[in-house]
């Protein structure tokens, strides 16, 4: 075990969440004080680098102001380090395509608004102790979302799947409000402990309020068959909102998802398992098989989140420690490769398989990385993604009750090295001319810094959690 | 201390290497590195064989029961002699082929050199596992950079099948990972963890799947030979001398002892499959008009009487196999040096197309037919010794009803090997010259030398053995007796 859950009840995690919804507001009228696109930019990153140091500290229990949330939601450390990771890694994510944000529109100061917005929902769906509190998490994330997806207004793609990702996305979101008013029918409380208290039997209500939930659920983090708007959503979006919304946004909603079924149907995981189960299996074979056949590296991405995606719903299926652990783990992985490979693929001109034909010769530092980063997604071992994969297995290993799962993911595994090599096979073993890509020395320079830190995790897997969970004893 | 400078001098030195620009300052570097590796090798199997100078054991991963534990035993030892005197070797021999971007081809070499060295004294699943991943990425981009025409699938095809492969196994390792009774990698508890009979069957798969497409064994082989054709042959002289024995050294080190009751119950099926590998593959080389191919489907005969005779449980055969572990390496790598010579010079493989080369090159043909002879296993060559030992286990086996099946089927492929071998000889070397090998010279004297050398150690291992039955005599009655162990 990684660490151990500690819940800390006695005090209230407040302290990101405000202010990340108030440095939004900053972020919006610094669009109308400057109109410096550096400036802007040097606003978003000072902000976010005090929410994170603002939650490190939250960790340790040192807090700026403290608010009773009436046990709407209940930190604990679980939340607090998926808080934590997500936050760093937008960090991250704003450092190496911070600028990229900028050839999207005319409109830098929103875009970031809304990504501050959006970690606000994050904040509040890693600590929700309330199923309201979900709701206007999920909700908090998903309205900025559709905005920044057809930010690129003047293309027909980015509009087309700004009102598909809408749609769908209120459609869903229907479902989980229809599940949640089931069982506050059925329990008289929107606080989970209160619905998990004596859920022994489902009853036909109980168990079509928790279908509803999970569908939805499944719906959010593009689970199989649910996951139909994937593709055509991150195809559509601009590419660098499409890092974004791929990486910590879908990490988030499965810290929701799991955090919901564990609190509120917990006791009852016997009889959902399989059901669970099953939906895994499916995203996995359909992601893993689909992403076989796309031309586009965009599109392959984001067939691949769907793989991983089926690879994180192991914790779901086996719900133990190990698989919580793991997860925050396979977030933070799985978060960090695929954002530097998109930051890779948005100085890309061509976004075709072919197009990183023999960019080894032309970039190698660009293509040294891209390779640890898919060497990461696949799972090899020295790569930060080896242990996330590792924790998913040992999770459902250790659950006992779904080998043929187990099986089901490895042989997906090995069908994920066929496109991820895919794109090492063009740029190391394939000619092709070269790109005319501009890249400044500290893009280099940030992107070896990943690489590094997804080798050392890969070597040393424990110093991350170790470093933030040692600020819980501040 | 051994152990751990086995692995962190090519690792230091490989990553230094892609640093190195130049072609020939990149090739002194790592034939240096490599020597180094060998002289630590030696030192660990001769003069340092004492307890602590072979063992390590630093904390890694506490929390989860894992530590940087290596060890050597007198497999081992024996297996990292071989890596560590294969790769100067390989690097003498081929010191005149050119290849693009040198630098980076050594310094993936050491790279592999480090993975391999892993595997053979990694005494925790967990680094086992790591070094087995690990020795397998700069081999592929090995054999997808420096390889021949169909390289990039072939290679893919390789690398899909062990990654596969190994998958499977880490399952097995982290179903066993805990049912140990301390949660921990280490290979005493994993010894200990005396797993139930009725799962050790499907866990015995598990493990045995990545280590069957490493060995190859039938029906697991066809990523084979296309890979050992398309390579670059010093890297082929890798796959096939050192990098095929981690299979081998799995099962005996990691899946016999873990899972005595799955490999006894599986046993015989697994035999049958080795022995209807040894005919087929003996079948398909007598048709092969590549040199490169004829030599790969060889391997994988050979590679399936050493199978056969772990399976069928004795205690001879098992120091057989170990003895033909190293015995193997050294005769496979002397024909590829062979094959890389008559293909850089005269630029083709095509048996059809070569002829009465003796009369051109007599050294060459001189030492040649002696390793040749010595993979047909003729008396007073090493191969004897090993496969001997192995045969005998074979046919006294008291594991098995089918010793006697198994052991005239066994029988038959050595004869087949005879005929495609004194055949390729027959044809290459003697006969008439032809246009093409009218212009072949004699060998450069480094080829000479690491073939000299090649050919006194397998004379002398021939005649006398004992040094290397000596050396591996306690490992075989470690994993021998765990074969045996009691149920619960």
């Amino acid at each position: 075990m990684l660490f151990t859950r500690k819940c800390l009840s006695n005090y209230h995690k407040m302290n990101a969440i405000v202010i990340s919804a108030v440095w939004g507001v900053v972020m919006m009228f610094s669009g109308v004080f400057s109109k410096s696109n550096a400036v802007i930019r040097s606003v978003a990153i000072l902000g976010l680098l005090g929410l994170t140091v603002v939650n490190v500290l939250d960790m340790g229990g040192l807090q700026l102001f403290d608010i009773d949330v009436k046990g709407m939601m209940k930190p604990d450390i679980f939340g607090l380090l998926f808080h934590t990771i997500a936050l760093a890694s937008t960090l991250v994510y704003f450092l190496l395509s911070g600028k990229d944000m900028e050839k999207v529109g005319v409109n830098v100061a929103e875009y970031y608004a809304l990504i501050f917005f959006v970690l606000t929902g994050i904040g509040i769906v890693s600590v929700f102790n309330s199923l309201l509190m979900l709701f206007l998490g999920i909700e908090i994330i998903s309205i900025p979302l559709y905005i920044l997806t057809g930010a690129d207004k003047r293309n027909l793609k980015s509009n087309e799947a700004s009102l598909k990702y809408f749609l769908m996305g209120s459609f869903s979101t229907g479902l989980m409000l229809m599940g949640i008013t089931l069982i506050y029918g059925v329990k008289g409380s929107f606080n989970m402990e209160a619905i998990h208290i004596g859920d022994g039997n489902l009853t036909p209500m109980m168990t079509a309020g928790l279908l509803l939930l999970l569908f939805s659920m499944a719906f959010k983090v593009s689970a199989a068959p649910f996951h139909f708007w994937t593709p055509d959503v991150y195809d559509g979006a601009p590419t660098v909102f499409t890092s974004f919304m791929a990486t910590i946004v879908k990490a988030a909603s499965f810290i929701a998802f799991i955090r919901l079924f564990e609190g509120s149907f917990g006791g009852v995981q016997p009889q959902w398992q399989l059901l669970v189960a099953i939906i895994t299996a499916a995203t996995l074979f359909i992601g893993n098989i689909t992403a076989v056949f796309q031309q586009s590296v965009k599109r392959m991405l984001a067939y691949s989140s769907i793989a991983q995606a089926g690879f994180m719903m192991f914790a779901l299926v086996a719900m133990n420690n190990t698989a919580k652990e793991g997860l925050i783990y396979y977030a933070a992985a799985y978060s960090l490769s695929t954002i530097g490979i998109f930051a890779v693929l948005l100085k890309m001109k061509d976004y075709t398989f072919e197009g990183f034909n023999g960019l080894a010769k032309h970039q190698p530092v660009l293509a040294a990385t891209n390779t640890i980063f898919l060497l990461s997604l696949a799972g090899i071992p020295a790569t930060a993604g080896f242990w996330a994969k590792f924790y998913m297995l040992s999770a459902a290993i250790d659950n006992g009750n779904v080998m043929w799962l187990v099986i089901v993911g490895v042989l997906c595994a090995a069908i994920s090295v066929y496109y991820y090599f895919r794109v090492i096979q063009a740029m190391y073993f394939k000619e092709g001319d070269a790109q005319e890509i501009e890249i400044s020395g500290s893009f280099k320079g940030m992107l070896i810094g990943i690489a590094a830190v997804v080798v050392i995790l890969g070597i040393f897997p424990q110093w991350l959690i170790n470093q933030l969970y040692s600020f819980i004893y501040l | 201390m051994i152990p751990v400078l086995l692995i962190v001098i090519p690792l230091v030195s490989g990553l230094l290497a892609f640093l190195v620009k130049q072609e020939k300052s990149a090739k002194s570097w790592s034939l240096f590195s490599s020597m180094a590796t060998m002289v630590i090798a030696i030192l660990g199997m001769a003069f340092l064989n004492k307890g602590a100078w072979l063992e390590t054991n630093v904390p890694w991963l506490p929390e989860l029961g894992s530590s940087f534990a290596v060890k050597m035993d007198g497999m081992s030892q024996l297996l990292c002699l071989l890596t560590g005197v294969a790769f100067p070797g390989i690097f003498i021999a081929t010191w005149h082929a050119t290849y693009r971007n040198a630098h980076n081809f050594h310094a993936l070499m050491l790279l592999t050199q480090a993975g391999l060295m892993g595997v053979f004294v990694a005494a925790d699943a967990l680094v086992f596992y790591f070094f087995w991943e690990l020795a397998l990425i700069p081999a592929y981009f090995l054999c997808s950079i420096w390889g021949g025409e169909r390289r990039i699938a072939v290679t893919f095809k390789f690398f899909i099948y062990t990654f596969l492969g190994s998958l499977f196994m880490l399952i097995g390792i982290i179903w066993v990972y805990f049912h140990t009774a301390d949660h921990s990698f280490s290979i005493q508890s994993f010894y200990a963890a005396n797993l139930p009979g009725k799962h050790q069957g499907w866990v015995f798969w598990m493990m045995f799947l990545a280590f069957a497409v490493k060995i190859p064994i039938f029906p697991f082989h066809t990523w084979q030979p296309d890979t050992y054709e398309q390579s670059p042959t010093a890297v082929t002289m890798v796959l096939s001398g050192v990098m095929v024995k981690m299979g081998v050294f799995g099962i005996l080190r990691w899946l016999i002892p873990i899972v005595p009751v799955g490999a006894w119950a599986w046993g015989d099926t697994v035999s049958s499959l080795c022995v209807v590998g040894m005919i087929y593959a003996s079948l398909v080389a007598i048709q092969q008009d590549d040199l490169k191919k004829l030599i790969a489907y060889s391997s994988i005969a050979h590679m399936g009487l050493m199978g056969l005779a772990i399976f069928v449980t004795s205690t001879i055969g098992i120091q057989g196999v170990l003895i033909q572990m190293f015995n193997h390496g050294i005769n496979i790598i002397g024909l590829w040096i062979v094959v890389e010579l008559i293909e850089r010079q005269l630029g083709t493989r095509k048996i059809s197309e070569l002829g009465g080369l003796a009369q051109k090159a007599p050294t060459l043909a001189i030492l040649l037919v002696v390793i040749a002879l010595a993979n047909v296993a003729l008396p007073l060559t090493n191969a004897f010794v090993g496969e001997f030992m192995m045969f005998t286990g074979v046919f006294g086996s008291q594991a098995t009803k089918y010793s006697e099946v198994f052991m005239v089927i066994g029988g038959i492929s050595i004869i087949l090997s005879a005929v495609y071998t004194l055949n390729m000889i027959q044809r290459v070397f003697f006969g008439n010259t032809n246009n093409l090998t009218v212009a072949a010279k004699d060998i450069r004297f480094n080829e000479k030398l690491v073939l000299v050398v090649l050919v006194v150690g397998i004379i002398a291992m021939g005649v006398y053995p004992k040094p290397m039955i000596e050396a591996t005599k306690q490992a075989v009655d470690v994993i021998y007796s765990k074969m045996f162990v009691k149920l619960p």
